[in-house]
């Protein structure tokens, strides 16, 4: 699904590297977690798989299902089935949360060649979505992320990532800002598209995440590389001792 | 021997082009009132403190800058709306194009009839207003259009009319040259919404005089047709009473050379007044001026002034907007934001806002900003499969939008906002 070589990243402003040779493999289905200290280059690294403006590759390569995603335009890269929930939802002040959703849901199958759904179709199935995830008429009726609590913003964010069906999800700190109750609903809300072909990475700094979306690998991230990958005992382990004794072990 | 002064050679130029109408001797003597007055200031150039921004030379310049016309595929603009229709054609009121002159709880006729007769209404207000208007900022083509123009509406609303007047301009030649002069009575307790729309001729002056009288309200939304070489130059002037509402919003895209001024004399006290608009500019040949001047003379009014201009390639915008506080005039709420968002480095916003106070218990703030698209927002939109151009014009409307929202009437509103819409969507494909 998801095949990252050896991917190297600095600021384009600025002569700083970030990621120094990140490998990482996600197949079909699969759920990864990326943990690691703050500074480590984990949200960079989501940035830049969904193209961002204002890094700069310089080696390595990132595909998507076999296409080089590094290549492509975001809008390009999230019909080809990428899909990132942001660490900060951006607030949109004029555009319609509905609007918004029902354009992106449109411009996707546009790009992919299929039929565009039709007003009542998309109403449908975006009140279905947004019932399951506790989203009310009126949050959907508001300027996107406009006015939402911490809470509603990433549950905003899941209820995108269900209506656009992407293959491969990117979750940036998703549990940030939230309190265990919210964790929870937007955590039934990424099981529940967890149908073993769609494939996650889940960033996080806590273990408590992935103790509602169960991983099948989780990766250490450190000074802009993965040190350590293993199975879920791995995120205990830091939640228990912390980093100090992984990044002492690869020192 | 003195040299000649262009300013006022000009003038006589402007006065000596159009053929001033007959009419009854208190309306001949308006016109000539005018005259002297244009005469006395001379007539708009590039160094006037309020030209600074906006070369007015293509609006006095013979003969006529040509404007090529726009064929158009679209729907009318208001044509989805119960209304009386009345139609213009290059500034001359067109009976057969328009609907019958007649509306309940108003009443309409055109401005040389009304002129014609020896006692009318109109003579307290043809010329009063745009004078009173002239002081302290010299407004000389207004008073050109009061000197000279024959062609305009007589509109008395007496009660609270059942549906709105909708005023269409066409444009059908290329040299025409239009002066339009409307006078707009709203008895005490009535209503009424004036809708404008169409480019209106080749150049195109036009002039409305409205005189809103205790608790009455006048409702105003003009859409300035899109043929593209136009030059454009309207005032309006209003008066309000007691308890009074006014509210005028205007969208304006294409257009060579557009300057709408706005003077309002606030002297009723408990009064409300929004004057908002909307601009979209491409292209270096586009040129858009806001000037708007609104004095508090009364106690516990209130006054917004909401503009937005979003420009490309090139394209000028301005806006000068004042608010004038005067003595005693306590409790004034008086607010006033100009924004511009810039697409490229090439487009120019020039803002001028000015606040004049002379009363201690009020409250006015003024702001003025420039920009560009939030990059954070553009990517979340990008990331979300929204096309670049498509999640560009989002912004761009959503922008725009918290101007547009000032038209107090939901239809309406939305029908600016699809008409603009629509436009940004023809144009990316």
């Amino acid at each position: 699904m998801l095949n990252i070589k050896n991917l190297q990243v600095g600021l384009e402003e600025e002569d700083k590297q970030i990621l120094k040779g990140v490998d990482l493999n996600i197949g079909e289905g699969e759920v990864h977690a990326i943990m690691g200290p703050n500074g480590s280059g984990k949200s960079t690294m989501s940035y830049v798989l969904a193209g961002k403006s204002g890094y700069k590759v310089t080696g390595g390569s990132a595909t998507l299902n076999g296409v080089d995603l590094l290549d492509m335009e975001p809008e390009e890269r999230a019909a080809a089935g990428l899909f990132l929930a942001f660490q900060y939802p951006v607030e949109i002040p004029g555009v319609g949360n509905m609007t918004f959703l029902r354009t992106a849901v449109n411009a996707q199958r546009k790009a992919r060649n299929e039929p565009e759904l039709t007003a009542s179709e998309f109403l449908k199935e975006v009140r279905t979505k947004a019932k399951d995830l506790k989203i009310d008429a009126d949050m959907l009726k508001r300027p996107v992320n406009v006015g939402f609590s911490g809470g509603e913003k990433k549950r905003n964010e899941i209820l995108q990532m269900a209506m656009l069906s992407p293959t491969m999800c990117i979750l940036d700190e998703t549990d940030s800002g939230l309190d265990v109750d919210a964790m929870k609903l937007v955590a039934e809300g990424v099981n529940a598209l967890r149908d073993g072909k769609r494939s996650f990475l889940v960033i996080t700094h806590y273990q408590r995440l992935l103790d509602h979306i169960k991983p099948d690998v989780v990766h250490i991230m450190a000074n802009g590389k993965i040190i350590k990958s293993g199975g879920p005992d791995l995120a205990l382990e830091v939640e228990n001792n912390g980093y100090a004794d992984i990044l002492a072990e690869v020192a | 021997m003195a040299v000649p002064n262009p300013k006022f050679e000009t003038s006589q130029v402007l006065l000596a082009a159009f053929v001033a109408p007959n009419g009854a001797k208190w309306a001949m003597d308006a016109r000539a009132r005018a005259a002297a007055s244009l005469r006395a200031m001379g007539a708009p150039v590039k160094r006037d403190e309020y030209w600074k921004y906006t070369n007015p030379a293509e609006l006095t310049v013979f003969p006529t800058p040509v404007a090529a016309l726009l064929a158009i595929d679209e729907a009318p603009m208001f044509d989805n709306i119960d209304r009386l229709k009345l139609v213009f054609v290059d500034g001359v009121f067109d009976a057969e194009l328009s609907d019958d002159l007649s509306l309940e709880g108003v009443e309409i006729e055109p401005l040389a009839d009304a002129l014609s007769k020896d006692i009318h209404w109109a003579k307290d207000l043809y010329g009063v207003l745009e004078a009173n208007g002239q002081n302290p900022v010299k407004r000389p083509m207004a008073a050109l259009n009061t000197a000279v123009a024959g062609q305009g509406l007589v509109i008395r609303a007496t009660g609270k009319a059942v549906k709105p007047i909708s005023v269409r301009y066409v444009h059908n030649a290329e040299t025409s040259d239009a002066m339009v002069h409307h006078l707009v009575k709203i008895d005490a307790g009535a209503s009424l919404t004036i809708l404008e729309s169409g480019p209106g001729a080749a150049r195109f002056n036009s002039v409305m005089e409205i005189d809103v009288a205790e608790k009455a309200a006048f409702h105003h939304v003009r859409t300035q047709g899109r043929d593209h070489e136009r030059r454009t130059m309207t005032h309006m002037f209003g008066r309000l009473a007691d308890d009074s509402v006014f509210r005028s919003f205007t969208m304006t895209v294409n257009g060579i050379l557009t300057r709408n001024e706005c003077v309002l004399d606030v002297v009723g006290n408990d009064t409300k007044a929004t004057v908002g608009g909307v601009c979209a500019g491409d292209g270096s040949d586009f040129h858009h001026d806001d000037t708007v001047f609104i004095t508090h003379g009364s106690l516990n009014s209130e006054s917004r002034q909401v503009f937005k201009k979003v420009l490309r390639n090139g394209a000028t915008g301005v806006f000068q907007g004042k608010i004038l506080v005067k003595e005693g005039a306590q409790k004034t709420d008086g607010y006033q934001i100009s924004q511009a968002l810039l697409l490229d480095d090439n487009s120019n916003f020039f803002a001028k806002p000015e606040l004049e106070i002379y009363a201690d218990d009020v409250i006015c703030s003024h702001g003025s900003t420039v920009g560009a698209i939030d990059e954070n927002a553009l990517f979340y939109l990008l990331s979300r499969g929204v096309p670049q151009a498509q999640a560009q014009d989002m912004l761009i409307l959503a922008f725009l939008g918290e101007a547009i929202d000032e038209i107090d009437d939901d239809a309406l509103s939305q029908d600016i906002h699809d008409r603009l819409a629509q436009w940004m969507e023809r144009r990316r494909s």
